[in-house]
This record gives structure tokens, sequence and C-alpha cells, in this order.
């Protein structure tokens, strides 16, 4: 089985977020860049398969060089190989466009991508990616088993889980449930030092349409200093919920 | 060239948010000068639409939709956009509409903008205000395509009564084997239990409760004001409650209108999630607990005194106010 798994780069959950440019740009100064979490979840998956079942696992990231730090980590938790479009992802279409091309050149059988990335939370580059190429798909998948071509998954729905049996080419949106957290991988000093041999290739991208254009970012209005209420006046609550925020 | 909107359900009946995209999609018939067509899907009784600004119901009746398909749901909602003539499609930010709506988005050669909070700000370029870096943040974002699409995150525009009359047509998408890839073997749902995307009041606890033995209060809290229950990260790490309560940038998104967090100390990850909720309520010993900075409304206090004595509270002021 030949899996790729799709890797966001994005700021790390900690990050302060601001913008420069007149609000246009995300300010990346001082900010460590990780491994999209939810992309963490379907890596290790991917490192299970190919454990267990003997697969080979491919990385690919579109973005500048910038991200290839961030590509190399994803080479020392132990893919095979790495592959990053030279180009800025501005926009989840184009985005899911230039991994079509990567899956369609490459002949994978899996294609695991994250729900969304914690950056622009778009969530829409699994689904498009499945429907480009005219592979199954399933979304929030927090399970999922291969037994040839045939697969097994679980996905979150609200307020509860759903199986279903598909079959590959498949593609999944993972997250967290699809390994447990402590299976995640942090890469040791041998994966650093093979990962340095490992192939990393950089492909240009293809024409593709900006479908939408983030064109200004705005921050939420800070908010007025906490009400506090005492311990022992429990009433005042009630009576602030109900007649000054007029939520219950 | 109708606003097309699709307004989901469960078993038979809307779900409010569905009412809430109805509004929405109103809206944006409005500021275009035409109407709303809405598809529903399985529906015993869509006129209720109606009351929501909806002109028109496209009603499909089909045993193969009885399970939710992502290719298959947003081949008819295609499909009904093609004959609508739609320029834009409204959908929700539940699971489903936000699994249909990129392949919808393909399909139609749409741009789409998921967790938009606010009506659009103009339809020519056509722009709307969407959260980005999980709540810390909007972006403006224009969509460029022809056809666009819209997911509504919910509770952020609300429900517009709009009363009027629908006329309702049955709708018979031609659905093609190929679209059926992945087949539902079973579902596994909490019935009769308010999920965390529905609710307009979550209360959630964290470690500060110590132990799942402890949730029965969390429990009751959320029974007497209707509200789903949630927790913190490593509260569904430590397997004291389902992973599908785990709210934050991990988790799961909540925008209600009223967030209680019970024993949640308030880092960055777990304030991402909940940022788009409007009333903020917090219960935790540490007066210096960051979560406090977030808050409207707190309470330094122990759990475990604070909130037995909120739940008789509430409980007289239902029945008073009932
Ligand atoms: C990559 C990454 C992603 C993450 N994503 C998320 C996420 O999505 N969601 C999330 O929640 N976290 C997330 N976290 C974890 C986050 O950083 C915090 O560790 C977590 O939110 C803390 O949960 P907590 O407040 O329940 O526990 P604690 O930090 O242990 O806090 C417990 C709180 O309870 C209070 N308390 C104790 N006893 C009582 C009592 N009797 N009554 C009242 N209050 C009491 C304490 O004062 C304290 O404030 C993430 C972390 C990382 C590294």
């Amino acid at each position: 089985m030949k899996i790729l798994v799709c890797i966001s780069h994005v700021p790390d959950t900690t990050s302060k977020i601001n913008f420069t440019e007149g609000d246009t740009k995300f300010d990346t100064n001082g900010v460590q860049f990780v491994i999209n979490p939810n992309d963490e979840f379907g890596l290790t998956r991917a490192m299970w398969f190919k454990e267990k079942q003997g697969a080979t696992v491919d990385v690919v990231n579109v973005g500048g060089a910038e991200t290839e730090s961030t590509l190399r980590k994803a080479l020392a938790i132990g893919a095979d190989g790495a592959i990053r479009v030279n180009a800025a992802a501005t926009d989840g279409f184009f985005v899911a466009k230039q991994l079509a091309e990567v899956a369609k050149n490459g002949g994978y059988d899996l294609i695991i991508a994250g729900r969304e990335s914690i950056d622009y939370n778009g969530g829409m580059v699994p689904g498009m990616l499945a429907e480009l190429i005219g592979a199954n798909f399933v979304n929030n998948c927090i399970n999922l088993e291969v037994d040839g071509t045939a697969a097994t998954a679980i996905r979150e729905i609200d307020g509860g889980k759903e199986t279903s049996s598909t079959s590959l080419p498949l593609v999944i949106g993972g997250q967290k449930g699809l390994v447990e957290e402590s299976d995640l991988r942090i890469p040791n000093m041998r994966g650093i030092m093979m990962a340095r041999k490992k192939p990393l290739n950089v492909v240009e991208p293809t024409d593709a349409e900006k479908e939408t254009t983030a064109v200004k970012f705005e921050k939420p209005a800070p908010r007025g200093a906490v009400k506090l209420v005492d311990a022992g006046n429990i009433d005042e609550l009630i009576s602030l919920l109900h007649n000054e925020a007029k939520v219950i | 060239m109708s606003v097309l909107v699709y307004t989901e359900s469960e078993q038979g009946k809307f779900k409010k948010v569905a009412f809430e995209v109805a509004s929405y999609a109103k809206e944006v018939a409005n500021q275009l000068g035409t109407t709303v067509t809405a598809v529903a899907i399985n529906i015993e009784d869509a006129s209720e639409l109606a009351n929501y600004g909806v002109d028109k119901v496209l009603n499909v009746s089909a045993d193969s939709l009885k399970d939710f398909n992502a290719k298959a749901y947003a081949s008819t909602l295609r499909q009904a956009a093609e004959k609508e003539g739609a320029k834009v499609v409204i959908v929700s930010s539940s699971t489903d509409s936000k699994t249909l709506a990129p392949i919808l988005a393909i399909n139609l050669h749409a741009g789409y903008a998921s967790n938009v909070v606010a009506a659009p700000t103009s339809t020519n370029p056509f722009t709307v205000k969407r959260t980005a870096f999980t709540n810390k943040a909007f972006n403006i974002t224009e969509i460029n395509s022809d056809v666009k699409i819209v997911g509504v995150s919910n509770n952020s525009f609300g429900l517009v009564e709009n009363s009027g009359a629908a006329t309702v047509e049955s709708f018979a998408p031609s659905l093609d084997d190929s679209l059926f890839g992945v087949k539902v073997d079973s579902v596994d749902k909490v019935s009769g239990k308010v999920t965390i995307a529905d609710a307009d009041i979550v209360v959630s606890a964290g470690r500060g409760l110590k132990g799942p033995e402890n949730w029965g209060m969390i429990e009751e809290l959320a029974d007497v004001l209707g509200a789903a229950t949630a927790c913190s990260k490593p509260v569904s790490d430590l397997g004291w409650r389902p992973h599908g309560e785990h709210v934050g940038q991990t988790g799961k998104p909540v925008a209600a209108n009223l967030y209680i967090a019970i024993g949640i100390s308030g880092a960055i990850q777990h304030l991402a999630g909940i940022n788009a909720s409007k009333v903020k309520v917090v219960i935790n010993t540490d007066p210096e607990a960051p979560f406090f900075k977030a808050a409207d409304y707190g309470i330094v206090g122990d759990a475990f005194e604070v909130v037995p004595q909120l739940i008789e509270k509430l409980k007289e002021f239902k029945a008073n106010n009932a």
C-alpha cells in the first residue's frame, strides 16, 4: 500500500496571533511552526500501517522553502520520502488541486489529510482532493483499518460516531482518535540523522485558479473585565445571566 | 437564480440549524434581490421553513439517502443548484455539511468559505467574515468564483422569523451507484441528548473535577439548563469523558450563547475553541486561573460546593419562570 500524508505547516497552538502590513498578512515573527495537530495523528497512523502492513509513506506539503523543516520532521518520524509543491498555500482549492496532481502522479492508494489546518480552518482540502481524484472520502476519521483494498472507517458525527465500509483509493480527513495521543512520536536522534538522507523533492505547482482571497484579518474586540460573583451568592449569578446577559 | 440552502434534518424533522441557515439565506437573497429555495431530504413536513423566509422547498424522498452520504448529498445539491440556477449555496457548519461542502464546491466549480459568522458585507465582490486561527482572529474573505458556497458558523447568525408561504415541490435527483462508495454499517449516537454542535448552552468541566465519578453533577446541571456537556482535553485523554466532548483547538469548536467552564484553567488551546461563544461563566478555585481573563462572569470557588447550589437555585428559578 502506498500512503500519502498531507502535512500542513502551522503556528504552534500557543502562538499569539498578530497581523502586519495593514492587517493583511499573518505576522510570523517569533512564531514556532509545527506539523498541524490533525495531520500528526494521521502521520502516526500511517507509521502504524508501515510497520504492521508494510506500507510506504510519503509526506507532502504545499508551501514555500520555510516549510521544509516541518517536512524533515515528518521524515525523522519515519516517512520514506517528502514532496514540497513550491507555492504559497493561499486558497483551499488551489492547495487541493496541487495535492491531487501529486496524488495522481504517485499512484497512492490511501491519502491521509487532517480534518482541518489550525491556521485558516478551511476544512476543505481533504474533500476537494478526494473529489478531484475520484477517490472515496471519509471525514473526521477517528479509526481506520485496511485489508487489501477494503477499508473500515469510523468517523465522528455530531453526538456520536458512525462506522462505514469503503474501499481504496481513499482519502480521509483525520483527527484526534486516529491514534492515541500517547502514541504520537517525537523524532529521535537516529530518525533525525536518517531524515537527512531521505529524498525531499521540490515540484513546481500546476495551474489552478484561486477561488477565494483572504483580503484582511481582524482580531476580536477586547472584552471587558470579568464580573466576579461571591461563591455564597448564586442568586446574583442567576439574576445576571437572566436579566443582564439574557442567556437563561 | 435563487439562493439555495441545504436544510438538515434528523429522523424526518428539521434540526434547529436548518432554520438558522434558512434565515441566513433569506438575508443573502434580500441583498441580491432574489428568492430562497431550500433542499430538504426525507422530511415529513417541510412547510415550517416558510417561517424563516424560504419561498420554495425541493423535497427529496429517497431511501438511498437515509444515511448521510457526502457524495450523494453533494450530488443532490448540485442538481438542485443547477435546476434553480443558484449562484449562492448556503450550508451549516455541522459535521455533515462540512463534509459535503468541499465535494459540492468541486462539482459546482464554486469557491467555498467555511465558518462564516455574519451576513455578507458586500455581494460584489462577494465578501464574508469568517473565523480563522481557531477563533483567535477573523478573516475577511472574498469568493471570486461565479458560484459561491457559504458555510455558516452555528449560532452566529441566529434565527430570523420571516413568515411567508413556501411552495413544496418534490425533487428526485438521479443518483448513480458510483456515489455510494462509502456505506454506513452502524451509527452509535446518544439519543435524547443535546449535542455540542446544536447546543445553545454548554456546560464544560476540566481536570479540576478530579475524576469521572464526579460528572454526575455536571450532567445534572446540563440537564437543568437543557445544555450539552463538554470537557477539556486532558479529561478526554484520561478517558474520563468521550473524545467527542473535548473542546478546543484540537477538539470541537463551541459557539454557544452560554458556556459554563468548571474546573478548567483556560489554557490558550482551550480558549481558542470557545472564543466564539457569547457569554462565558467560569467557576474555579484559583483566582489566578487564566480563564477569568476570558470570562464575562466568574465565581472563585470550589466546584464541589458551587455546582450543587447552582443546580438547586436554577431548579427554583426554572420553576418560577416556567
Ligand atoms: C498541541 C496541543 C493542543 C491542545 N489542544 C487542546 C484543546 O483542544 N482543548 C483543551 O482543553 N486543551 C488543549 N490542550 C491542553 C491545554 O494546554 C491544557 O493542558 C488543558 O486545557 C488543561 O485542562 P484543564 O483546565 O482541565 O486542566 P488543568 O490545567 O489541570 O486545570 C484544572 C483547573 O481546575 C481548577 N480546579 C481544581 N480543583 C477545583 C475545584 N474543586 N473547583 C473548581 N476548580 C478547580 C484549577 O484551579 C485549574 O485551573 C492542548 C495542548 C497542546 C500541547
